[in-house]
């Protein structure tokens, strides 16, 4: 559905975005992750049209948004990170304006201003001036705006940010059901709401991709206990001696001794079997307490910082 | 287009700034046609002198929000993600303030109208009169809409405005002034003289055509203006 290839962008000699590929299915929510600064935005707003890239090609539904930019832009909804609203319209009007400047056919637009209103929940304050509403609700109507004409392809630039815990959850409950049918890239800096959302995530920084891969795949890291720390209390080599009669443990190491009788150590087991119960286990039937326990693996924060920092010190 | 004209213009309306400019342009207007009346004459070409004066001020400020609003506000992206061509956004905005000035022009027919009742002013003239200040504003309104879409800040976009009307008011002066090839050039370019041409009540085609090729140039422009800026924008 959206083809993005070798997309660079260029002010001078900064390169906010630098030689992006990736293509989104039809039906798939595609999050976009990285820090601020890293070339979200900037992306976003080329394949919405809005800006140019400086190479590279983006293709929407087989259209190539630069050299078919009416045929393209039909079919993408594009909410960037401020909502796009005109302040002195009420949501009424503003809704209408839209679906003129998106040639909605008027016979249509009725039931899909209707359905649109239901689903965002902004039927009640339909006849209220824009500038008066919350934060919240300004989003919504944003959303609103990029649905009408019920185009193929969503892009949100940062759909949650500004929004209170329970609006969040709204907004992500909101996304996942268009997601049934529509196409959606989905922005964000927050881990969380992405693994919670979104099909596949594109980790982006300073422009270029740093992974791709689904949250499953990213987060499978998480609970991988195939090599962790464990600080336990009791006498060094009787411990040894009973961790080593645990099954699958193929190697022991003791890192440092904190306290009297309280050492640490490192531990690798076989990649497909969970050695913590065993473990605790045969510790328990000799009476020595585990204190700790941590994995040694990179949760999706630490990829996601160590991706992003390593590249610093590249610099 | 159609869908960008309407709401910038009932914008115009919606906020006080319309109100306030067409008001003081009558206000205006209306103390120099009363010593208009009591000098007892049925002319009414000074009435246009004035309009034209008047516009330099005025259509500056009308039109300074034309693009600048939108970039402020954040609705460019909007427009510009919208199925629509660069052109019909232009032109969209080009008739929204348009339609303003033409409202607040019509405002100014009370004042032959008045005079046809005590007198007997010459209709074909004041026609005349009126085709040549609403073409040259179309060319003043393209060229304050050019100016908005060069800048982000509103009054620099009207002091643009301002600063190329008033040249265009003073291009004879400055074509006095110079002589030669320079000179002949100016002339050429000058809006005034043929501006001066339909208050003498010469009623002439090319000038009209002339104009016209003003408006469509700093339509132009404007596109590229803003084809530009989405090369090098973030």
């Amino acid at each position: 559905m959206i083809e993005i290839t070798n997309l660079t962008k260029s002010y001078g000699k900064n390169k906010a975005v630098d030689d992006v590929t990736f293509t989104v299915e039809k039906g798939e929510i595609l999050g976009f992750l990285g820090p601020n600064g890293a070339g979200k935005t900037t992306t976003m707003n080329i394949l919405t049209g809005f800006i140019s890239s400086s190479s590279g090609t983006v293709k929407i539904d087989g259209f190539d948004i630069l050299e078919k930019p009416e045929e393209a832009k039909k079919r993408i909804g594009y909410l960037p990170e401020q909502p796009p609203l005109y302040m002195d319209m009420t949501v009424n009007e503003y809704l209408d304006f839209c679906a003129d400047l998106k040639f909605v056919k008027k016979k249509d637009w009725k039931a899909q201003k209707v359905d649109i209103m239901e689903l965002v929940k902004i039927s009640h304050v339909s006849h209220r001036l824009v500038k008066n509403l919350s934060k919240g609700y300004k989003q919504r109507v944003g959303l609103a705006q990029a649905l009408v004409g019920t185009p193929d392809v969503l892009v949100l630039d940062e759909p949650t940010v500004g929004l209170d815990p329970k609006q969040i959850i709204e907004i992500r409950k909101l996304i996942k059901a268009l997601g049934k049918n529509h196409t959606i890239i989905l922005s964000s800096h927050i881990l969380p709401e992405v693994s919670a959302v979104c099909d596949r995530v594109v980790i982006i920084n300073k422009g270029k991709i740093a992974a791709i891969d689904t949250p499953e795949n990213l987060s499978k890291k998480l609970s991988d206990f195939s090599r962790f720390t464990i600080t336990i209390a009791g006498p060094e080599s009787r411990v040894r001696a009973a961790l080593q009669e645990v099954y699958g443990i193929k190697y022991l190491e003791t890192q440092s001794g904190s306290a009297k009788d309280e050492f640490s150590y490192i531990v690798e087991a076989d990649k497909d079997l969970d050695v913590r119960k065993p473990i605790f286990n045969k510790l328990a039937e000799h009476g020595y307490p585990i204190l700790e326990l941590k994995s040694l693996s990179l949760s999706l924060e630490d990829i996601f910082l160590q991706l992003t920092t390593t590249e610093t010190k590249e610099d | 287009m159609l869908a960008i004209m309407k709401r910038d213009f009932r914008s115009y309306f919606n906020s006080p700034i319309a109100y306030v400019l067409i008001g003081l342009f009558i206000f205006i207007m209306s103390i120099l046609f009363m010593g208009t009346i009591r000098n007892g004459t049925a002319e009414f070409s000074s009435g246009f002198a004035t309009m034209n004066t008047l516009l330099l001020f005025i259509l500056p400020i009308l039109s300074m929000r034309a693009f600048t609003e939108d970039k402020k506000q954040g609705t460019e992206v909007l427009l510009l993600t919208s199925p629509n061509k660069l052109v019909s956004i232009v032109a969209g905005k080009f008739l929204a303030v348009y339609a303003v000035f033409l409202v607040m022009t019509a405002f100014t027919l009370v004042y032959p109208i008045i005079l046809s009742i005590f007198g007997k002013p010459e209709g074909l003239l004041i026609l005349s009169s009126y085709v040549g200040f609403i073409f040259y504003g179309a060319v003043a309104v393209a060229l304050c809409v050019f100016a908005s879409a060069l800048t982000e800040n509103q009054i620099v976009a009207a002091v643009i405005g301002f600063v190329s009307l008033f040249f265009l008011m003073v291009i004879d002066y400055l074509a006095s002034l110079t002589g030669g090839f320079l000179g002949k050039v100016l002339t050429w370019l000058s809006l005034n003289q043929r501006y001066q041409d339909f208050s003498q009540g010469m009623f002439d085609l090319t000038s009209i055509i002339f104009m016209l090729s003003f408006v469509v140039a700093f339509g132009y422009f404007t596109v590229r203006v803003l084809e530009r800026k989405r090369w090098s924008q973030g």
